[in-house]
């Protein structure tokens, strides 16, 4: 997967979490968490996502790379390199 | 809708033992990941303590009181759009007590309000205090008391502290000694927008679920209790159930952490040191309830959704568990609670200690629960002069009694104190595959807590069972 391909996964999934979620002012590298109304419940669901989509398995102390759009393309990008 | 036992398979990916909310939705969340479950359940209703139960016409709620609204996002996410659409407000919370009487929609701006304009409390203080308990997380810092974060923000201010505390220990049995991070992280759920119900009541709710769960391919069997969970070289292989081997490759058991421990599994699948902690677990208290039923065709006027009544002198979390408690919460259930269905009734709940009712002779108990009746309506008489006229039905539950139906260690109907969430959330480490979901901590008890922590233990599983499958 490209970054861009990657940027897309990560706001398809959110989208499915928060269909009002506004993208349209999004900064990729500020925390998605205050930019998008996202509480803890709402990562864990981006952390099954993936799991069921992709097979990745994110342990819980790797959760802080899932904090900004950036943060989570640069976490995940060799992981689904082959995807 | 259940499947007679006998259609039960040999063999699942996941068996979950118990169908309260956070077993219903772990084994929700694991079919949509796409693994085979079962779930079981010992009693013939699927629920838990998200219960309810028909008399003479009349439908009485056991636990359904009021959650916070963070529950519409959480159904929309975990289970689907007509039960997240299915939430309504409830707009009249009333508090009655020696030392202030108010009506309250129970949030935030009214809070502040009534803080700053009722009890006189400095807006400073007020913002203070809010933003304070907004930013606590479960794994902050413990050692500090709601007690004492209380007189630090409202020294000697006893009035307050009863109007902050009250409604939460109704909600999840904490009291004022317990760690704050408790009270703070459940008040300000409730604060964000108010008190929030199901429109259709528990029956429908549960109703909707069971639905859903079959939708995605779960099997559900009732009346199957669990007699023990299979463990073999460290790791879960079934659970045997109703005579019965099934197989699967993990346990999430609903079954309460205390029952888990010491009557589902064999002791030697544990650490020593594992069985020491577990077995510091304090389970919360137990509740008495009495189920007050309208007359049909008779009426009554609008009082409140939610009384928190008292004629304590004072809030004492003591008090609260006596057996002979002065204080009791009133949930009202209008026409508008299930429409369609036009009958009014009351549910009042007081806190309880279990062997405050387990102690007495088989006379001296029902006499005690005839005392606790008529107690209570008393206290709704002063509300509702004259009430006990309309009334067709009346019954008492105890500790006893939700012991019995819940099979919960010592009745508890709120858990775990604190430190059952770390054994809660460490058993796979113990034994592979086993996993428990269920009220512990305090914090994630009541409807939303127990939901929420369904989905955070089926995506523990989830990535168990994909490690085994490589």
């Amino acid at each position: 997967m490209t970054r861009e391909e990657i940027k897309a996964l990560i706001l398809e999934i959110i989208e499915d979490i928060d269909e009002e979620a506004d993208f349209a002012t999004l900064q990729p590298d500020q925390p998605l968490r205050d930019q998008l109304d996202l509480d803890s419940m709402d990562f864990l669901d981006i952390v099954m996502e993936l799991r069921k989509r992709h097979q990745l398995q994110i342990p819980e102390e790797d959760y802080p790379h899932l904090a900004s759009l950036n943060s989570c393309v640069n976490y995940l990008e060799p992981l689904l390199k082959n995807a | 809708m259940p499947v007679p036992f006998s259609q039960a398979a040999d063999s699942y990916d996941v068996i979950v033992i118990g169908s309260g909310l956070g077993g219903m939705t772990s084994a929700n969340r694991l079919a949509y990941c796409g693994h085979k479950v079962l779930l079981l359940e010992y009693h013939h209703k699927l629920g838990g303590l998200a219960t309810w139960f028909k008399r003479r016409g009349h439908i009485f709620d056991v636990s359904l009181h009021g959650f916070p609204y963070g529950m519409v996002k959480t159904c929309k996410k975990y289970w689907n759009k007509a039960i997240m659409h299915s939430i309504v407000q409830l707009k009249k919370i009333v508090f009655d007590n020696p030392q202030f009487s108010l009506e309250t929609t129970f949030d935030r701006q009214d809070f502040t309000s009534i803080l700053h304009n009722h009890f006189h409390i400095p807006q400073a203080t007020i913002d203070t205090f809010f933003a304070t308990v907004a930013a606590m997380n479960f794994y902050d810092d413990q050692s500090m008391t709601t007690r004492e974060l209380f007189e630090q923000f409202f020294p000697g201010r006893s009035d307050v502290h009863r109007l902050l505390m009250e409604p939460i220990t109704y909600a999840n049995g904490s009291t004022l000694d317990d760690p704050a991070i408790t009270y703070g992280i459940v008040f300000s759920n409730f604060m964000n927008r108010g008190v929030f119900t199901f429109e259709g009541g528990t029956d429908k709710l549960i109703g909707l679920m069971s639905d859903e769960l079959e939708k995605n391919g779960v099997t559900i069997c009732t009346r199957s209790k669990v007699e023990r969970i299979i463990v073999e070289k460290g790791r879960v292989r079934g659970v045997e159930v109703n005579g019965r081997t099934i197989e699967a490759k993990a346990v999430v058991s609903n079954s309460g952490i205390t029952n888990t421990i010491d009557n589902l599994t064999d002791h030697r699948a544990f650490s020593e040191e594992f069985l020491e902690k577990a077995a510091a677990i304090r389970v919360n208290n137990s509740s008495c309830q009495v189920y007050i039923g309208i007359k049909e065709q008779e009426t009554i006027p609008d009082i409140g959704d939610l009384l928190f009544t008292s004629t304590a002198p004072e809030f004492d979390s003591q008090e609260l568990l006596d057996q002979h408690t002065k204080s009791k919460t009133f949930s009202l259930y209008y026409p508008k609670t299930r429409p369609g269905h036009d009958r009014y009734t009351i549910v009042a709940s007081m806190n309880s200690r279990f062997e405050d009712w387990t102690r007495l002779s088989e006379e001296h108990y029902n006499q005690e629960k005839e005392l606790l009746i008529a107690r209570t309506l008393i206290d709704l008489d002063r509300y509702l002069p004259g009430i006990q006229k309309k009334i067709d039905w009346v019954e008492a539950a105890t500790p006893r009694t939700f012991n019995h139906y819940t099979l919960h260690t010592c009745g508890t109907s709120f858990g775990t104190k604190f430190e059952g969430l770390d054994i809660s959330r460490s058993i796979f480490k113990e034994v592979g595959g086993l996993f428990h979901v269920g009220s512990v901590g305090i914090i994630m008890s009541g409807w939303l807590g127990a939901i929420n922590y369904g989905v955070i233990v089926s995506n523990d599983v989830d990535g168990y069972l994909r490690n085994l499958n490589g």
